[in-house]
């Protein structure tokens, strides 16, 4: 449930590119949690992590940017923004997204949202950085990724969300499950796992033989769901639970995972 | 020359999304129709095109792709050259793509789903015979407001959403707003002066002209 912002909503600065990064002061209630990609613990230094994430581990969009940073060994900066206080909701959140939705991010002096949009500017600003996710290829082969990019946008997420809500977060807002609800999602999330079988059945990953971001867009919804009743959904469907143990296993995503338990 | 073909209904918000890029590019094109009172998209041999059986599907020569959004950005890249340019001035700057990509995802996660729905309730459900549900209006029309109202404050600071060209994170609004043009839902657009403005802009383009004939 969200705090609604009272009164009008103040015009929030131009997304410039020019834009100066808004720094949080070290006051802020959490401290602010430095991570390295790197496994083994490095020693203190001062880090200029370019890199700002705005945003919280459990949240299904900071996941998707937290995963495509791992996948890249970036150094970046997670910077906990205080829901259940509404923060999200006021400034100084809202100069960084005027919708009030987390993820944003900051590098150097370019602020993004959205997350599909932040992980496509990581997938091409550091194309040369590690894990590729982009299908190589020309115009043609971009297409197809844009193509499952935008399925996962616009057909999987809407229903799966929304079940994720149903069953996992209603509860963390003391709300109720509501049965009804998540049968009829259900309902629907199985003619897209459907297409999803077939499709894999020719692909090995969603928009070519690669793991890209077609594929890491979805790991945080899907975390969330195999740890409910809905995991048969995707267990019953060969390639689909194959594709499941492949993407979920990947090194990059257990450190999101791992941030969670923190 | 087997050329470009759009498989889908002159009057689908997603169909005249591409049609509308086609447009601008000047592009050649082939406008199969499918027939959706028919179910014409729920059935093969549509579905070998889009295997959610939504409007639009698309050719070029041997690819085929689906989804609106990814058709209309095939088409901004392959054809750059041609036309108006969709993307960005510096269409290499990947800080500029990113403003232009948020825009895209605003327009897909914040604005579609609001509008798309009173386009629904307004225009689409009266031509099946059914009845406007006025609460659902309401419902929609708050969100809607508050998306307007970021608009508004981004618009006064440039004169397209993602800059000061206009580019395919505009373009994408245009099917939904021609529609809500015509409804009680006008008035959102109307009474917030920037936004007002770019409404006129968009559509008066003469591609945003083709479209609904």
């Amino acid at each position: 449930m969200r705090t609604i912002l009272q009164g009008s909503l103040l015009p929030p600065p131009p997304i410039k590119l020019s834009h100066s990064s808004l720094l949080f002061s070290p006051s802020h209630s959490h401290s602010n949690l430095k991570f390295t990609s790197k496994s083994s613990p490095s020693p203190p230094t001062i880090t200029m992590a370019s890199i700002k994430v705005h945003g919280v581990p459990m949240s299904t969009a900071t996941m998707r940017v937290l995963a495509a940073l791992y996948e890249k060994d970036l150094d970046f900066e997670l910077i906990p923004v205080d829901m259940r206080a509404g923060a999200h909701k006021q400034e100084p959140f809202v100069s960084l997204n005027p919708f009030g939705q987390i993820p944003a991010l900051q590098d150097g002096d370019l602020t993004l949202f959205e997350s599909r949009a932040i992980t496509e500017y990581i997938a091409d600003e550091y194309s040369e950085k590690g894990e590729k996710l982009m299908c190589p290829g020309c115009n043609k082969v971009k297409a197809i990724t844009k193509v499952w990019l935008n399925v996962e946008g616009q057909q999987f997420d809407p229903i799966a969300s929304k079940i994720a809500f149903e069953r996992i977060f209603k509860g963390m807002f003391g709300m109720t499950t509501d049965p009804a609800a998540v049968q009829e999602l259900e309902g629907k999330l199985v003619r897209v796992l459907d297409i999803y079988e077939a499709r894999l059945s020719k692909s090995e990953f969603l928009a070519c033989d690669c793991f890209t971001l077609a594929d890491l867009h979805h790991l945080p919804v899907i975390h969330y769901l195999m740890g409910t009743d809905s995991k048969t959904l995707f267990e019953s469907r060969p390639k689909v639970a194959e594709w499941v143990k492949k993407i979920t296993a990947r090194p990059a995503w257990a450190k999101v995972v791992d941030l969670q338990k923190q | 020359m087997a050329g470009i073909k759009v498989f889908g209904h002159a009057a689908s918000i997603s169909t005249r999304r591409v049609l509308l890029t086609l447009h601008e590019k000047n592009l050649d094109f082939e406008l199969v129709h499918v027939d959706l009172k028919d179910g014409e998209h729920k059935k093969e041999p549509f579905l070998s095109r889009h295997p959610f059986g939504k409007v639009p599907a698309f050719e070029d020569g041997d690819l085929k792709l689906f989804e609106s959004r990814a058709i209309t950005q095939y088409i901004a890249h392959r054809y750059e050259g041609q036309g108006t340019n969709l993307l960005q001035p510096d269409s290499k700057n990947l800080a500029h793509y990113a403003i232009m990509a948020i825009g895209m995802q605003v327009e897909a996660h914040q604005f579609d789903p609001v509008a798309s729905k009173l386009a629904w309730e307004h225009v689409f459900k009266l031509i099946y015979g059914l009845t406007t549900d006025q609460a659902v209006v309401a419902e929609e029309e708050a969100k809607l407001a508050k998306v307007l109202d970021v608009y508004e404050a981004r618009l006064k600071e440039f004169k397209y959403l993602a800059g000061n060209t206009f580019t395919l994170t505009d373009l994408h609004h245009v099917p939904a707003i021609q529609y809500l043009l015509e409804t009680p839902t006008k008035k959102l657009f109307t009474e917030r002066p920037r936004v007002n403005e770019w409404v006129a802009e968009i559509t008066k383009r003469p591609a945003s002209k083709k479209i609904l004939q």
